[in-house]
């Protein structure tokens, strides 16, 4: 009793450090909230900028030498449609190989090997996209054309494989190259699911006589499948909004189909602005904001749904 | 009427594959591989390897199917496609190193180093990265002196001071949506805001900073805060029992002691955003001389180095190879130097 009636003669003003307290404390939060006001500045200079082009009449447009006489729609429209046919392409390859890497690394390999492994994989992310841009034209173009010339020669029935002309600067090449480069994000994701797995069901399987294959059907990948998807639409983001490997490897084209071996038909948003924005002038400047604001919404709303799934799966999911 | 139960046949001891075989059926594969190459008109060593790799596919589950059945054999195809998966991730890897050290070795040199690019025309063979790896190093330092501060003072409020609620959900969100952000979007976003500010001619090298601030802060945010978690909470427990105000708590126990994993952090970080090249494409240009001012005129860096000399072609190609590997030797250095650090200065036990 004596004690609590001695702590109460404690004042609080003489707590030590409260200054400092709450000056670290106002510093630290007014970080976290220059963040959020950060971002908003993003979308808001964008938006600032991109007003005019949305408002600018046809004939206004038709000044603006790149767009060749188009609405602002029938500009953005195949741009947005090459981003997405390039980010499709690279999934279709990336995610596959990234699950059959993330079970290795996590499944297969022996345990001192896998952390090497997965370092081996995430210094894939760390080179930069300019070297990238060079493998591509260097290495991955001669390597792919024979194989596209035969599959234009033998598969050419078959539309989108059709009309091959080298080099190989079409929109599958550039896929390929935005497949290896979406490859250690999906491969990281992927693999801190499946360690997830808890470690009981894989071994109930196993004592049920199951093969590693079995085990791995019934117990990781379904375990592991929302990791999956979410990990496929991170790639997606970062497939959408990456530049310099589209830019140097893709020659451009405004069309719309799905020819993805001929060059010269497709263009995506951001290697379009890299290579107009240095020279165009204050509406076409605004043109090409108003479609990396488009850009910037499409990666927002795949990455903010990518989250989605990853969180719903840690609230819900029993085993850990 | 009641048959009689037939007893159960003795169960087979099932036949596996001894260890060895997959690899004996690989080298038998790839010497069949080898042969169909030479068939198909001229050899190649990827021809070889392609037809192998199939080979091995089609061997070793048809033998798996036959000796020890079809569970085995899918078991055995299961086995050879992750580790074909895994085979083929580290080519891009491996050669794209080699390529790099191949092209980049015939201009890389001293010299090199310490050139600029005045005065140099078309197919001459002088000419360096100097200017580029003095405006890298500004842009680079620039972005670093606002992106690490923020960055580490954001992790700090997430995990010492917010309390659960919609503002730490909304600045958690945000910064996992931040470090998918378009790095193209990013370069707009300081052009824009240059523009509209300062005006439309003005081009130095602190908006290309601007712009890799906001691609490296979400970066910082995440790795230091996942090093301030490992933290234990005891440790925090410890301070506070001593008397030891909060603010000196998180300064002097929390960040000591992940100070390691912190520095690993942002390394990784700056590693990332140095070859960051189509934000700097948008925002500082490229220029032949040195500039020692990153507030003033257009300023050389090493990615857009690269990028517009491979575009020049001819003599210009090998130098942007010879800039390609001093951006990869920064980069791998960082990363190595991250790594060291995190292993030899990290607290016993965190690891």
């Amino acid at each position: 009793m004596a004690a609590v009636a001695g702590s109460e003669t404690i004042r609080r003003g003489r707590a030590p450090g409260r200054v400092g307290n709450a000056i670290f404390r106002g510093v630290s939060s007014s970080a976290g909230i220059t963040i959020v006001v950060l971002l908003g500045l993003v979308a808001a200079f964008l938006v600032y900028r991109a007003v005019p082009a949305l408002l600018a009449t046809r004939e206004e447009l038709a000044d603006v030498g790149f767009m060749r006489g188009q609405s602002l729609l029938g500009y953005v429209a195949p741009l947005a449609f090459g981003t997405v046919l390039s980010s499709v392409i690279a999934l279709v390859v990336a995610v596959p190989l990234s699950i059959g890497i993330a079970l290795f690394i996590s499944h297969y390999a022996p345990r001192r090997l896998a952390q090497g492994l997965g370092y081996l994989v995430d210094l894939l992310a760390a080179i930069p996209s300019v070297i990238f841009g060079l493998w591509g034209l260097q290495f991955l173009q001669p390597l792919v054309g024979p194989l596209f010339q035969w599959l234009s020669d033998h598969m050419g029935w078959f539309p989108p494989f059709s009309g091959y002309v080298g080099p190989a600067k079409n929109i599958m090449t550039a896929g390929l190259v935005l497949a290896v480069m979406i490859l250690p994000i999906i491969t990281a994701t992927i693999r801190e699911v499946f360690l997830q797995t808890p470690r009981l069901h894989e071994e109930a399987s196993l004592a049920l006589g199951a093969t590693r294959w079995e085990m791995i059907r019934q117990a990781v990948l379904p375990f592991g499948r929302s990791g999956i998807i979410s990990a496929a639409m991170l790639g997606m983001g970062r497939a959408l909004g990456e530049t310099m490997a589209v830019l140097m490897v893709l020659a451009p084209g405004f069309a719309m189909n799905l020819y993805v071996l001929r060059p010269g038909q497709h263009q995506s948003i951001a290697a379009n602005i890299a290579n107009q924005f240095p020279e165009a002038g204050a509406l076409g400047a605004d043109v090409l904001i108003a479609t990396g604001l488009f850009l910037f919404l499409l990666t927002f709303a795949v990455n903010l749904a990518a989250r989605w799934v990853i969180n719903r799966r840690a609230e819900f999911s029993g085993a850990n | 009427m009641t048959a009689v139960s037939v007893p159960p046949k003795p169960v087979r001891r099932r036949r596996r594959l001894p260890a060895y075989a997959p690899w004996a059926v690989l080298a038998g594969a790839l010497g069949v591989g080898a042969l169909l190459s030479l068939l198909s008109g001229t050899f190649t060593f990827t021809g070889a390897l392609l037809f192998g790799a199939l080979v091995h596919v089609v061997a070793i589950t048809t033998l798996s199917a036959v000796v020890e059945g079809r569970r085995w054999a899918t078991d055995r195809l299961a086995t050879t496609l992750v580790t074909a998966a895994f085979v083929l991730a580290a080519i891009p890897l491996v050669s794209l190193v080699v390529l790099v050290l191949r092209f980049g070795m015939e201009r890389f040199s001293w010299t090199f180093l310490n050139d600029d690019m005045v005065g140099i025309f078309g197919a001459s063979v002088e000419g360096g990265v100097f200017h580029a790896i003095i405006g890298t190093l500004w842009v680079t330092g620039l972005c670093s002196l606002v992106a690490i501060p923020l960055g580490i003072l954001t992790a700090v409020y997430l995990v010492e001071y917010a309390r659960p609620g919609p503002l730490k959900r909304a600045i958690t969100v945000l910064v996992d949506v931040m470090t998918g952000i378009p790095s193209i979007v990013a370069g707009l976003f300081a052009a824009t805001l240059f523009m509209v500010v300062v005006g439309p001619q003005y081009k130095a090298g602190v908006m290309g900073a601007v712009a890799l601030a906001l691609l490296m802060t979400p970066v910082v945010v995440r790795s230091v805060e996942e090093m301030l978690r490992l933290v234990p909470n005891e440790l925090r427990e410890a301070a506070y029992a001593l008397g030891v105000p909060k603010w000196l708590t998180v300064v002097k126990v929390v960040l000591r002691t992940a100070i390691a994993g912190i520095t690993t952090g942002v390394m990784i970080a700056i590693a990332r955003v140095i070859g960051e090249t189509a934000p700097l494409l948008l925002t500082v240009g490229i220029v032949a001389n040195v500039n020692w001012n990153a507030f003033d005129g257009r300023i050389a860096t090493l990615p857009v180095y690269v990028f517009r000399q491979y575009a020049q072609g001819g003599a210009s190609v090998d130098r942007a190879w010879a800039g390609a590997l001093t951006l990869i030797l920064i980069v791998m250095l960082l990363n190595l130097v991250a790594r060291l650090v995190s292993r030899y200065f990290s607290p016993k036990g965190a690891r």
